[in-house]
């Protein structure tokens, strides 16, 4: 179900090229060159890596394995089959990780909601991570949509402010840290992205019929937007072409909605102190919009905020009859599940709140007997058999 | 809106924004803050008055809010207008950045950031007011490293949330242990997060001066913080 006439508008036009005027320059060569003047320590992208495209045509090496993942605070707390599901395809597709203790928050979901920090405090949270990634020899995956932003930020302007490098390097030196950057600031939907094919070669479910609306996440592509994967094969390279991309090649019937570049309303501050405005912007500009427009099966995003916003906020928004009532989800589990993972001992879809069950039945799940082995699974951990649910439980 | 007086069409009128007015040096002050950050220039270009911004900014949808109002003041300078927005209206920002769509490159959302953080330094009613009943994220995030953790869904913190919230909170415990990762087996932390790692943390909110921020806007919270983290670096044997 298309309404917007993408394919017509794009079909007038030879070929779309951003103009050089509406660039933003290539960070790459400033990099290397503090390496090269002795200011800081570039970690490079593993050799095993696939080169990706970006906004304004600079490639992007993502790494195959080896990867360093860096949790999100979300994701891990409130929404945990969204991370299980990331480190459950690497293990499947036979990649290792390593998953740091020696990680913090980025602590930029706080900066953006009460702003109880500083430049010089959020640049040295990034860089003790990105130190701490280094000393272990694996390469920085970011999990969250806003650390991933939050880090590009930090990056510009460390390479454009000699005086916040100093303040950076006098608190590292404190720590016994070195100063590191990566050679790329890589998020987890663009490693997804990347190897969408290796993924499609696992899948056991058939997702054709599945009806599929993307939230495009707002820190992902408009802060430091030139670091985003665009691809001239998805959307004409005009949106970003991470999500969409991989749930084509899942073969989803990806649907276009108007309300597409609208935030989700997460808002940082208010969806914890302020949720009537997140619920109202949630249903009102997107769920609702979606559903009008491309009646999707699941919305999928690739961020922790837009999971949580927009699955949380229809619960609400029912008692005012409003048109809500769609699962949400990560593409990560969305994938996880085309490759045969468990709905609940790895998606954890029961943390989610708007009614998956009828999706998981339209992609051949039996959902009741899946519950059923998971509450036994449960009962073993109970009963003191078990102590933990293992990789080995799951199959990986 | 009601407006201020028929020559500044912009300014809502004082009451509106329900705080007291204070001489123009100290609105002068707190605006030559925002202006001496290094994002500042790098934030603003100037102003088409094309409205992009407002069209892509979810708060203008929903509060008498608008991105292009914070640019414009800031081109201009305009003192009086920027004391305002800094006590009422950079509180409604969503920092999604969809205001980066500008065609000037401008970034309303990060001069927002900035002038939060003025507002924040100088313990400004707004930001004190702008923070109420989020003192335990501040708490949270500063202390241990994550900014939400599990045994915070809570039905009572939630309810808006649907019946799940309830679940979770019921089976918390044994729900954790039947996560695979083995990161993930905590309640209290999003993640497990090593001791070492928080002590790193500690000391960089204490060198960056980000601690002291916490003082102009709940002194008691920033007491408990102080504590917390004195101790456990003097556990340490490291001096502060």
């Amino acid at each position: 179900m298309t309404t917007i006439p993408v394919e017509m508008v794009m079909a007038k036009k030879e070929r779309f090229e951003r103009g050089a005027d509406r660039r933003s320059a290539d960070f790459h060569e400033q990099l290397f060159a503090l390496e090269d003047a002795g200011e800081l320590i570039v970690q490079r992208v593993p050799d095993n890596n696939v080169v990706v495209n970006t906004k304004y045509g600079v490639p992007k090496k993502i790494p195959r394995a080896h990867l360093w993942h860096h949790k999100s605070c979300g994701q891990c707390g409130h929404i945990p089959g969204y991370s299980t599901s990331i480190f459950w395809i690497m293990r499947k597709l036979g990649y290792d990780y390593e998953d740091p203790k020696d990680q913090t928050s980025c602590t930029a979901w706080n900066y953006y909601a009460s702003a109880t920090s500083n430049q010089a405090a959020q640049a040295a949270v990034a860089l003790r991570n990105f130190a701490a990634a280094y000393e272990t020899g694996y390469f920085p995956l970011i999990h969250c949509g806003t650390s991933y932003g939050h880090y590009k930020e930090v990056r510009s302007e460390l390479l454009h402010q000699p005086e916040l490098r100093t303040k950076v390097r006098k608190v590292l030196e404190r720590l016994g840290k070195p100063m590191v950057l990566p050679e790329e600031i890589v998020h987890y939907s663009e490693y997804l992205f990347a190897l969408r094919d290796e993924i499609k070669q696992h899948q056991v479910r058939d997702f054709s019929g599945i009806g599929v609306t993307v939230h495009p996440a707002c820190h992902y592509y408009k802060l430091v937007e030139g670091d985003a994967i665009f691809d001239p094969d998805i959307y004409q390279g005009q949106r970003t072409a991470v999500v969409t991309g991989l749930a084509q090649t899942l073969g989803a019937d990806v649907r276009e909605y108007s309300t597409w570049f609208d935030c989700c309303g997460f808002g940082f501050r208010h969806i914890l102190v302020q949720r009537d405005f997140t619920r109202s912007f949630a249903t009102m500009r997107k769920i609702e919009v979606m559903k009008e427009e491309a009646n999707p099966d699941v919305v999928l995003t690739h961020d922790t905020g837009c999971v949580t916003t927009l699955d949380k906020s229809q619960f609400a928004a029912q008692a005012h009859d409003r048109n809500v009532g769609v699962p949400v989800m990560s593409e990560a589990q969305f994938a996880a599940l085309a490759m045969g993972a468990h709905p609940f001992k790895v998606c954890q879809l029961h943390w989610h709140s708007a009614n998956y069950r009828p999706l998981l039945e339209k992609m051949g799940i039996d959902w009741e007997a899946a519950w059923a082995e998971f509450q036994s699974d449960v009962a073993r951990l109970e009963r003191g058999e078990q102590q933990y649910l293992t990789w080995e439980d799951v199959g990986v | 809106m009601g407006t201020a007086t028929a020559t500044d069409p912009y300014r809502k009128v004082q009451d509106v924004a329900g705080f007291a007015d204070v001489p123009l040096k100290e609105k002068q002050r707190l605006v030559d803050q925002v202006v001496a950050d290094p994002r500042f220039e790098e934030y603003l270009y100037g102003c088409y008055e094309c409205g992009i911004c407002v069209a892509a900014c979810p708060s203008a949808r929903f509060y008498d809010f608008s991105p292009r109002r914070v640019a414009q003041a800031a081109a201009r300078r305009d003192v009086e207008l920027m004391y305002q927005q800094m006590q009422e209206d950079i509180w409604e920002c969503s920092q999604c950045f969809s205001c980066l769509r500008c065609p000037r490159g401008n970034n309303p959302g990060g001069i927002i950031t900035v002038m939060r953080e003025v507002a924040v330094n100088n313990g400004l009613a707004s930001a004190r007011e702008a923070l109420e009943g989020y003192s335990r994220i501040i708490y949270k995030i500063m202390s241990t490293g994550t900014q939400v953790s599990p045994d915070m869904l809570q039905p009572d913190a939630f309810p808006d949330w649907g019946p799940e919230v309830a679940d979770v909170s019921e089976h918390l415990e044994l729900w954790r242990r039947a996560l695979p990762p083995e990161t993930h087996h905590t309640t209290k932390t999003g993640w497990a997060v090593a001791e070492k790692t928080l002590i790193e943390l500690y000391l960089i909110w204490l060198e960056t001066g980000a601690l002291d921020m916490i003082n102009q806007v709940d002194e008691g919270l920033h007491m408990i913080l102080e504590e917390v983290m004195e101790e456990r670096l003097e556990e340490e044997g490291i001096e502060v």
